[in-house]
């Protein structure tokens, strides 16, 4: 669905861009272009990193270990978790409701979704290349910190 | 890239750890061959994922970059553009599609544009999590208090985080980075 509005979006762009001006737009074309190939081999790089950490992180082994009363040490793991994985969210939002009804703690759930969305170790190079390391380990460090707070509030507010 | 012709050779030396990392996964593969299923069509997922957010973000980015001039963009998101420009820092971020990491490129354009520092990382952090249709997607899943609530810290969260990097990072630092975000494009 949000692949559609993109795409969607782009052709409109795209067409209006020809319309005003041929030369432009082949211009643009080739900057994107450019831009994609600069990044391309650190993405794949990446892209193997991923398939290797979500295959050793599958959701059986995820459930174990932050079900409820797993409490500091279940919030800390499902948020290192989140923080290495790179799910996208329509896999990682059912998979996260599955997981909480077959037992897992909400706060430790929220810590999961927040640091799976803020926080991203795996994608770090990527990051580093176009922030630099202190700005994208600070990010990181930050979005970790704040993972948790985001998460003790969602299960403080759910519990009321 | 000065827009030559790319030899075999720095074709192999840009993309050397590319292939080690190759090599890596292969050996992942067979070092465990009850998880190489897995680990396959996990890498195919991503791929899948990466084939289709990646194309159209380039060309926006590049249509941005032609057509929208540095001043205009200065003016909305520069230095002096106040509660606008971080507005448009939030709009920008919450109507993405795609994985963090597709914000990134888009962060160098619009720095190489002359957006503010701040700017850019309520962007980033309003890609991360303030994503619209993964809010609706959430909502369906989790249950309507659990994606609010967490959107309702969120949005404190990013300023926050925002802040903090702003006045951690010396002048010096946004300059090395601004300059490097114009060598990436």
């Amino acid at each position: 669905m949000e692949n559609w509005i993109l795409y969607g979006a782009t052709v409109v762009l795209l067409v209006f861009s020809m319309i005003r001006d041929r030369t432009k737009t082949k211009k643009a074309l080739m900057k994107g272009l450019k831009a994609f190939e600069g990044i391309l081999s650190q993405f794949l790089i990446v892209l193997m990193l991923v398939a290797i950490v979500l295959t050793v992180f599958d959701p059986a082994t995820i459930s174990r270990l932050i079900g409820v009363g797993s409490g500091w040490v279940g919030i800390m793991i499902a948020t290192l978790v989140g923080a290495i994985t790179l799910i996208p969210g329509f896999v990682a939002f059912p998979a996260a409701a599955e997981l909480l009804r077959n037992g897992a703690g909400v706060t430790q759930i929220a810590a999961f979704v927040s640091s799976l969305m803020m926080v991203g170790i795996v994608t770090l190079p990527l990051e580093i290349r176009y922030f630099g390391k202190k700005a994208a380990i600070g990010r990181n460090t930050l979005a970790f910190a704040f993972s948790i707070v985001a998460a003790l509030f969602v299960g403080w507010m759910v519990a009321r | 890239m000065d827009g030559g012709k790319m030899t075999f050779r720095s074709l192999l030396k840009k993309y050397r750890a590319t292939l080690v990392m190759m090599v890596l996964f292969l050996a992942f593969l067979l070092l465990f061959p009850s998880k190489a299923g897995r680990a396959e069509k996990s890498l195919l997922d991503q791929l899948k994922t990466m084939l289709l957010v990646m194309p159209p973000i380039f060309v926006l980015l590049g249509l941005l970059d032609v057509w929208v001039p540095r001043e205009m963009l200065i003016r909305y998101m520069g230095k002096g553009s106040g509660v606008k420009g971080t507005a448009l820092g939030i709009v920008l971020g919450a109507v993405a599609a795609g994985p963090l990491y597709g914000a990134f490129p888009v962060a160098a354009v619009l720095m190489d544009k002359g957006a503010s520092f701040m700017n850019v990382l309520v962007f980033i952090g309003a890609w991360s999590t303030l994503k619209i249709p993964m809010f609706l997607f959430e909502m369906q899943s989790l249950g309507a208090r659990f994606a609010v609530e967490r959107f309702l810290v969120d949005v404190p969260g990013i300023f926050l985080i925002a802040f903090i990097l702003n006045k951690l990072l010396t002048v010096e630092d946004v300059e090395k980075i601004y300059s490097a975000s114009h060598d990436a494009k």
